[in-house]
């Protein structure tokens, strides 16, 4: 018995996730709850990596850091990201 | 562009033995920072070290100061590709710090007020290899770079040498710090261009 699907089945749902402007999510603090659009978030990019904190605690919320072929993202400071639906 | 006299060849060859694959030299001292600079004091301030039992070793800033210090004189590699030679530093040698600490770990993770922790084997920390500086160039540090103290382990990519520096935990395990995990490599060697985590 299979109870379970393969990652294709993200497709779907991801793709309001990995859309063009991100900047308008609202993403939930994971440190102070504070919720507010990306956009708000305070950035340094004079570092190894892009860094965005909260602008309410300053804890880190996201890092990204880019090579010449790859890109990580890292949300580790976010408790959630939270997108309007699309139309479809 | 040609008209290079052999004496300066000479000398960038010799420069160039010293600076390793896809770095380029700076005179100045470029400020990296994935913040706001912290204002550390040095009322208040400490250095704790932990070992891997949970046993802290733990000095203030005049004991600090009365600790034996050494004038490294070492060349850094930024990640963000420069490289600058001959950084003359003041500091504690990181074997000074671990001397009196009972330990039988592999790993270590270099902690600064701000929160930011990077990790290191314990091994490539001692034996004359790292500092905790509290000096540059002559002066006391500066807060933009790292002052009142920095962690100093110049042989790997600049990044381990963690800003604002709190202190030392020793580890059994592997425990990959703020940019290690966020995709940069867990050790960053720049003569091996270790720069980041490799794919899948
Ligand atoms: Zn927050």
């Amino acid at each position: 018995m299979n109870d379970h699907v393969d990652g294709n089945m993200l497709a779907g749902a991801l793709w309001q996730v990995f859309r063009p402007d991100i900047t308008t999510a609202e993403g939930r603090c994971a440190t102070c709850g504070m919720t507010g659009p990306v956009a708000s978030l305070h950035v340094y990019t004079a570092a190894p990596g892009t860094v965005a904190r909260c602008a309410g605690c300053q804890q880190v919320t996201l890092q990204l850091v880019q090579s010449a072929n790859s890109m990580w993202l890292s949300t580790a400071g976010l408790s959630y990201l939270r997108f309007p639906n699309q139309l479809r | 562009m040609s008209a290079l006299t052999p004496g300066f060849r000479g000398h960038r060859r010799t420069e160039s033995d010293r600076v390793p694959p896809g770095q380029y030299l700076v005179e100045d001292f470029p400020v990296l920072s994935a913040g706001p600079t912290p204002s550390v004091a040095t009322d208040g301030w400490t250095f704790t070290v932990v070992n891997e039992t949970g046993e802290r070793t733990v000095w203030d800033w005049t004991e600090f100061n009365r600790l034996p210090h050494e004038s490294p004189t070492v060349d850094i590699h930024c990640v963000t590709r420069w490289s600058k030679l001959d950084t003359s530093w003041r500091g504690v040698s990181v074997d000074t710090l671990l001397a009196d600490v009972e330990t039988a770990a592999d790993f270590a993770v270099i902690h600064s007020f701000d929160g930011y922790t990077t990790n290191v084997p314990l091994q490539d920390i001692l034996d004359g290899q790292a500092w905790v500086a509290t000096g540059y160039d002559g002066s006391p540090l500066t807060a933009e770079h790292g002052g009142p103290a920095r962690f100093l382990v110049p042989h790997l990519y600049f990044w381990k040498s963690a800003k604002w520096v709190s202190g030392i935990t020793l580890h059994d395990e592997d425990e990959p710090g703020f940019w290690e995990r966020a995709g940069y490599h867990d050790y960053g060697d720049p003569w091996l261009e270790q720069r980041y985590q490799s794919g899948w």
